[in-house]
């Protein structure tokens, strides 16, 4: 394989890395966005996810469509409770007590985890078809990678479509700008954040089901370092905007798909951390922020 | 006229603050009623409180007959009030339509919610000119017809204004406080805070001077803009 067509297939790889980043970092943004909270705890919510598809697919005999919706439901619902009852009490007080209580529930949920489904790592069922692969030209394209990047799309314009077009969309928007005068308008502001939190962690769990597919293991800590990526992604693309998080997502998986495939696998955490220091370092509202204005 | 909104005798605080230390008030149906009172005195609070953003410690609020003291915000919007905040607080980053479309969040009724869209436009033909464009892209003076605009959309039977001229021209002003008499003509009950007594006092039945969390003086808006005591302290001799 020449130079160019190894370009092209890290990038193919690293889209579909990237659309797992993506989702994730969908949560991460919403959530930063309506109730300024860094929710640590998402990616151990994409781990729940993950697992939730594991024993849709593995104990109910579920397919991989199925599963992937009965995940999103279900974690989407933990996602509520969790919002319910660790961060709803604290929506008074200060930020960083919000943000201790989310490295909390990020290791309740991580070792209560482990208590249920044992730490040790799980196999995800083969439910697609592995050796369905698209050669195009020199390059491949495996099934998984047409999947992930398929369904990231599908649901980022139903994401697209829920915020710009529907009344919650609307009210989230609102709230996310305003709370306050958003409640003046009628919005009931808990029931928004509480579905901000649904939609967020029903989204990481498409993400955990898809790695699940991808890189067919699992287990209670797989949330840790792509939680930590996401948040890379959605600072990189300007938190708190929804684009921002996909662009965001994709380069990031692209990086890392070059990083490991030109120099070495052993410096893709470190090229994904040094980015968040140079987007940090020279634009801290990142691709698509706004200047943050700190409303009074 | 029956008394539509009934304040009495509340107690609100920021923390530790005692902000508003026993106001009792009263609005009856088809009036305008102005609370005036200088910066702090607690005019804001007190719509705030009525809106359900902050909660009394003592004292009731009653409207129509019934206690909505301590409910949330949205319940108070779906019993009838709403508020055009200070400040206008548009939502600068959506539509001139979404946030009239925000105003009738607490309806289901599209028809209604349709009619009352084009009531608005007729109203403020500007902002039909102007219904896709960003609304943080208006002129101050558009804004603050958007946000009453907005306010309109919950089709309130009482409606808050808090300060609604502020960094107004003053030819503005008087389109402003123009529309806000034609609102009340057509029906709705006005609260209006504002530190301009003059043009409150010259469009108000009655009015409450409020001074440090308390209510100094009331009367009609005759009375009290003929005042010794109103003239030295609010309208500048």
């Amino acid at each position: 394989m020449d130079f160019m067509s190894q370009v092209v297939q890290q990038l193919i790889n690293g889209v579909s890395l990237g659309s797992i980043y993506a989702l994730i970092a969908l949560g991460y943004t919403m959530v930063y966005g309506i109730i300024k909270l860094i929710n640590f705890a998402h990616g151990d919510i994409y781990m729940v996810g993950a697992y939730i598809g594991f024993f849709a697919v593995a104990q109910a005999g579920l397919g991989i469509f199925p599963a992937l919706v009965v995940s999103m439901v279900v974690t989407g619902l933990i996602g509520c409770l969790v919002e319910r009852i660790a961060y709803k009490p604290l929506r008074h007080a200060p930020r960083i007590s919000l943000l201790i209580t989310a490295i909390g529930v990020s290791f309740f949920l991580e070792y209560t985890s482990m208590l249920f489904v044992s730490p040790t790592p799980r196999t995800f069922p083969e439910v697609f078809d592995s050796s369905v692969a698209f050669h195009i030209g020199d390059f491949i394209v495996n099934g998984q990678q047409v999947l992930i990047f398929a369904i990231t799309f599908v649901l980022t314009v139903l994401l697209t479509y829920i915020v710009q077009k529907t009344k919650i969309g609307k009210a989230m928007r609102a709230v996310s700008f305003d709370t306050e005068t958003a409640q003046l308008m009628g919005v009931d502001a808990d029931r928004v954040i509480g579905a901000t939190f649904g939609i967020g962690s029903a989204l990481a769990a498409a993400g955990g089901v898809l790695v699940g597919v991808y890189y067919n293991s699992i287990d209670p800590l797989m949330g840790i370092m792509p939680g930590l990526k996401a948040f890379v992604a959605a600072v990189l693309g300007g938190i708190g905007s929804l684009p921002g998080a996909v662009v965001g997502g994709l380069i990031l998986g692209v990086i890392e798909a070059f990083v490991s495939g030109f120099l070495s696998s052993t410096f893709r955490d470190a090229a994904a951390f040094a980015i968040l220091i140079l987007v940090l370092l020279f634009r801290p509202s990142g691709i698509f922020g706004r200047d943050s204005q700190e409303k009074v | 006229m029956p008394d539509m909104l009934e304040i009495k005798d509340i107690h609100v605080y920021y923390g530790a603050i005692h902000a508003i230390k026993g106001v009792s008030l009263t609005v009856r149906q088809g009036e305008i009623v102005t609370l005036i009172g200088s910066n702090g005195a607690g005019k804001s609070t007190t719509l705030r409180t009525i809106s359900g953003l902050l909660k009394p410690k003592e004292g009731d609020i009653l409207f129509e007959g019934e206690s909505i003291a301590g409910r949330p915000a949205q319940q108070i919007v779906k019993a009838g009030i709403s508020q055009v905040p200070e400040g206008r607080r548009i939502f600068a980053n959506m539509t001139v339509l979404e946030n009239l479309e925000l105003g009738a969040y607490s309806r289901d009724d599209a028809d209604g919610i349709a009619a009352d869209m084009d009531m608005v436009f007729g109203r403020f033909p500007r902002l039909l000119e102007r219904k896709e464009q960003a609304a943080g892209t208006l002129s101050g003076g558009e804004q603050q017809m958007l946000a009453m605009g907005r306010a309109l959309m919950s089709r309130p039977r009482l409606l808050l204004l808090d300060e609604p001229s502020m960094g107004l021209a003053p030819l503005l002003i008087r389109e402003i406080f123009n529309i806000i008499v034609d609102i009340n003509k057509t029906g709705t009950t006005v609260l209006l805070v504002e530190q301009n007594a003059n043009m409150a006092l010259s469009i108000a039945h009655r009015a409450y001077v409020l001074e440090t969390g308390r209510i100094a003086l009331s009367g009609s808006a005759k009375e009290l803009a003929a005042s010794e005591e109103v003239r030295k302290a609010y309208l500048g001799g």
